[in-house]
C-alpha cells in the first residue's frame, strides 16, 4: 500500500543558480531575483529630482543586462519597495545605468536619502522600446514635458551617436517653472555638438529666466515638420498627450511614426499583477512604448 | 485518458488511504449562515468521513492553495552597508478533494497565464506540481451559471475526477500518479452500462442548469459599451471592500509590500491578493488615479473577466460560479450586470 506523494522540489533545478535573463521571455527563472548594483554616482538635477548611476555588481550579470531606449528596470530598494523607473541613459554604456528619479512616494522619499557606495537591486529590463532603426534616415520630433525627458534622454542619447543615420533633430521640452528643467547641463553638448534643434520653455517666468513661457505647444510655431518624413515621440504627464498628439495628427504625421510613453502603477513588471493594465493590454509588457495608432485603441490609455 | 469504475466504499478506502499519507484537504460545513444555509470551506481533514463531498459550494475557491492571500516572494538579510537576497519555493505535497469542474477549469486558465504566459512564475508551479487534485461533479447550486460559460464540464487540470453515476464513482485518470495510487485498490473497467449511466448523469447535471448569461457577443459589446450609464448605475453601489476578488478563483491580480522584520537585520517581500476593486488600485506616486471613480474600477474588473486580456489570448476568464455575487455586500451580482449590458431586462 503506497499513497505517499513525492515532493517535487524546484529549489534544486538548473534554473535555480544562473541568473535571471528578463530580455528572455516564457523560460522559468527566478523572477523576483535582482541584480544587486551599487550607487556610484549621484547627480542632483533639481530639488525633486537626482540622477542615480548604478553599476551592477556581478560581471556576468552586467553582461547579460541589455536594454534598448525607452524600456524600464523595477528598482529595488531592499526593506522599503520597488518601482518602475525608465532607463535614462545609452544603451551602449555597458558599465553602469543612469536613472533619473523623482522624490514622489514611500520607496522613491528613501532612495533620495541613498549615499554614494549604497547597494540597491534592480530586475529588467521590461517592456518595448522605441524603433530607433525604422527611423533612420527620417527626422525625429522628441517632445517631453516635465520629467518625460528622464525616458527620452535614452533616445537622444542613442540619435546622438548615430546623428549621420537622422535628418533634423527637434527637442521640444516643457517645464513648470525653470527651476524643474532636467539635464540642463547637457542643452549646450546636444545644440552645438549634436545638431540637435533644442527649444525649450516653461509655464512660470522664473529668476534668471529670459526664454520662452507658455505651453508647450507653442514651441510648434517654432519647427517646420515635414509629415511624411518625420517620427515624433512624446512623453509626459497625461493632461499632455491629447493636446500635443492632436496637434501632430492635424499635421499629417501617420499614427504609426508617433510613439508615446506611458506611465502606470506597476508591482511585477511581467504581465502578471495587473496594476498596469490599460484597457486589455499590459504597460509593462507591451509597452510602455506604444505607437499613437494602439493608443487610441486602447479604452482608458490618455 | 484511461477511464476506471470505483465502488463508493472502495474509494472511502482509497481517501483514507491518501489522507493517511499526506496533507489532505476537502470541503466541510464550517458555519451555518442567518438563512440556515450551510457554509463550506476546503479545510484539513483527517478522515474520509470529516468531508462533506455532497457540498454545494465553498465560501473561497481553491485558488488560494495556489495563490495564497499572502506568499514570501523573498526576503533580504541585511549586514554592515550591504545585503542579500534569498529566493525559495517552499512548498509541501498536498492533496485536494472534491474540488468542482468550475473550479478546475479556473485553475486550467490561471495555469495558461502563470504557467505559460510571459514570465512563468515559480511559485505557483511549484504549488501547482505539489498538490494531487481530485475534482468531482455536483448538481449545480440554483445562482451559478458556469454552463453559459462553458466551465460545467472539465477535461484537464485535475489527476482524478469522479462522476457519481450511483452505486459507483465513473473516474476519469488524469495523471500516472492517480493511476499507481489507484493501484492500491478494486477499480475495474467502465462496462457498456457504465458508460450509459455516465451519459445520463451528465445529461441530467446539464438540464438541472437554472441560472444563465447571454454571453453571445459580450466582449465587443463590453467594447462597444465604455461608457455606457449600466457602469454609473452599478459602480454606485460598490463599496470598494474587494471581497469579490477574494472568492474568485480565477482574480490574480496582486500587490507587492515590503516589510522590515522587528530587529532591522532582514527585510521580506510578499505577494499580497489584491482587488481592482480597491481605490488605489491605479494610483500612482504624486496622486494621480488613473480609475478614479467606482464604476472606473468596477467597469475594469468586468472587462477582465468577460473580454479578458492579451496575457490570456482575450479570453474571458470568468468560470460562472457566482461567488462574487454571493460575497458581494452591496448586492451586485454579475448576471444582472451582463443582463443589464445586453439590454435583456
Amino acid at each position: 500500500m503506497d499513497y505517499r506523494l513525492q515532493r517535487q522540489n524546484i529549489n534544486t533545478e538548473p534554473f535555480m543558480t544562473k541568473p535571471p535573463q528578463y530580455n528572455r521571455k516564457s523560460i522559468v527563472m527566478r523572477t523576483d531575483k535582482v541584480y544587486k548594483c551599487e550607487i556610484i554616482n549621484i547627480v542632483e538635477l533639481t530639488h525633486l529630482e537626482k540622477l542615480f548611476h548604478l553599476k551592477i555588481l556581478n560581471r556576468t550579470e552586467r553582461r547579460i543586462f541589455k536594454f534598448r531606449p525607452g524600456q524600464f528596470v523595477m528598482l529595488e530598494v531592499p526593506g522599503f519597495g520597488e518601482v518602475p523607473i525608465s532607463i535614462s541613459s545609452s544603451s551602449n554604456n555597458t558599465e553602469y545605468i543612469e536613472l533619473c528619479v523623482r522624490k514622489a512616494g514611500r520607496t522613491t522619499s528613501v532612495l533620495h536619502q541613498a549615499q554614494k557606495g549604497a547597494k540597491l537591486g534592480i530586475r529588467g529590463p521590461f517592456g518595448t522600446s522605441f524603433p530607433m532603426e525604422e527611423m533612420m534616415g527620417s527626422s525625429i520630433l522628441l517632445i517631453a514635458g516635465g520629467l518625460g525627458l528622464a525616458p527620452l534622454r535614452a533616445p537622444v542619447y542613442w540619435v546622438t551617436e548615430h546623428r549621420d543615420k537622422y535628418k533634423d533633430v527637434h527637442v521640444l521640452y516643457g517645464a513648470k517653472d525653470p527651476e524643474q528643467m532636467l539635464f540642463t547641463y547637457q542643452y549646450d553638448e546636444w545644440k552645438k555638438v549634436n545638431n540637435i534643434n533644442l527649444l525649450t520653455i516653461v509655464e512660470k517666468q522664473g529668476k534668471g529666466w529670459d526664454g520662452r513661457t507658455g505651453l508647450i505647444t507653442e514651441l510648434f510655431k517654432e519647427v517646420s515638420i515635414k509629415p511624411d518624413n518625420t517620427y515624433a515621440i512624446v512623453c509626459g504627464p497625461p493632461v499632455m498627450f491629447n493636446f500635443v498628439c492632436n496637434y501632430l495628427d492635424g499635421l499629417g504625421i501617420p499614427m504609426n511614426r508617433m510613439f508615446v510613453s506611458l506611465e502606470r502603477r506597476m508591482h511585477c513588471g511581467m504581465g502578471k499583477c495587473c496594476r498596469c493594465m490599460i484597457g486589455s493590454t499590459f504597460t509593462c509588457v507591451d509597452g510602455p512604448v506604444f505607437d499613437y495608432w494602439s493608443v487610441l485603441n486602447l479604452k482608458e490609455a490618455i | 485518458m484511461i477511464y476506471k469504475v470505483i465502488t463508493k466504499n472502495e474509494f472511502k478506502k482509497f481517501i483514507n488511504g491518501l489522507i493517511g499519507e499526506n496533507q489532505t484537504f476537502g470541503p466541510k460545513q464550517v458555519d451555518r449562515r442567518a438563512d440556515g444555509k450551510a457554509v463550506y470551506q476546503f479545510m484539513e481533514v483527517s478522515s474520509f468521513d470529516e468531508m462533506d463531498l455532497n457540498y454545494t459550494v465553498t465560501y473561497s475557491s481553491v485558488k488560494n492553495f495556489f495563490l495564497p492571500f499572502k506568499e514570501e516572494l523573498s526576503h533580504f538579510k541585511f549586514s554592515d552597508n550591504d545585503w542579500e537576497q534569498a529566493v525559495e519555493y517552499r512548498v509541501n505535497p498536498r492533496v485536494i478533494v472534491g474540488a468542482r469542474p468550475c473550479d478546475i477549469n479556473a485553475l486550467a486558465i490561471l495555469d495558461k497565464i502563470l504557467m505559460r504566459g510571459a514570465f512563468p512564475s515559480p511559485y505557483y508551479i511549484a504549488r501547482r506540481k505539489n498538490t494531487f487534485l481530485i475534482g468531482m461533479d455536483h448538481e449545480p447550486p440554483e445562482d451559478c451559471f458556469c454552463k453559459s460559460l462553458g466551465h460545467d464540464t472539465v477535461h484537464r487540470g485535475f489527476n482524478l475526477f469522479c462522476e457519481d453515476i450511483g452505486e459507483q464513482y465513473y473516474l476519469t485518470i488524469n495523471s500516472s500518479k492517480a493511476f499507481v495510487f489507484l493501484k492500491n485498490v478494486k477499480a475495474g473497467k467502465p462496462t457498456k452500462k457504465d458508460d450509459v449511466k455516465l451519459i445520463e448523469r451528465r445529461k441530467l447535471l446539464r438540464e438541472s442548469f437554472q441560472a444563465r448569461v447571454e454571453v453571445a457577443g459580450l466582449s465587443s459589446v463590453l467594447d462597444i459599451e465604455f461608457k455606457s450609464p449600466v457602469w454609473k448605475k452599478w459602480g454606485d453601489k460598490c463599496l470598494n471592500c474587494g471581497s469579490c476578488a477574494m472568492v474568485c478563483p480565477t482574480c490574480y491580480c496582486y500587490g507587492i509590500e515590503e516589510t522590515i522584520d522587528v530587529g532591522m537585520k532582514s527585510s521580506r517581500k510578499e505577494r499580497v491578493q489584491y482587488s481592482c476593486n480597491l481605490v488605489d488600485f491605479a494610483q500612482v506616486a504624486g496622486g494621480h488615479n488613473f480609475r478614479p471613480l467606482k464604476e472606473d474600477r468596477l467597469k475594469y474588473r468586468f472587462y477582465h473577466h468577460y473580454r479578458g486580456f492579451a496575457e490570456n489570448a482575450d479570453d474571458p476568464i470568468c468560470v460562472g460560479c457566482n461567488r462574487c455575487g454571493r460575497a458581494c455586500l452591496a448586492g451586485i451580482n454579475p448576471r444582472e450586470v451582463i443582463s443589464d449590458l445586453q439590454m435583456e431586462g
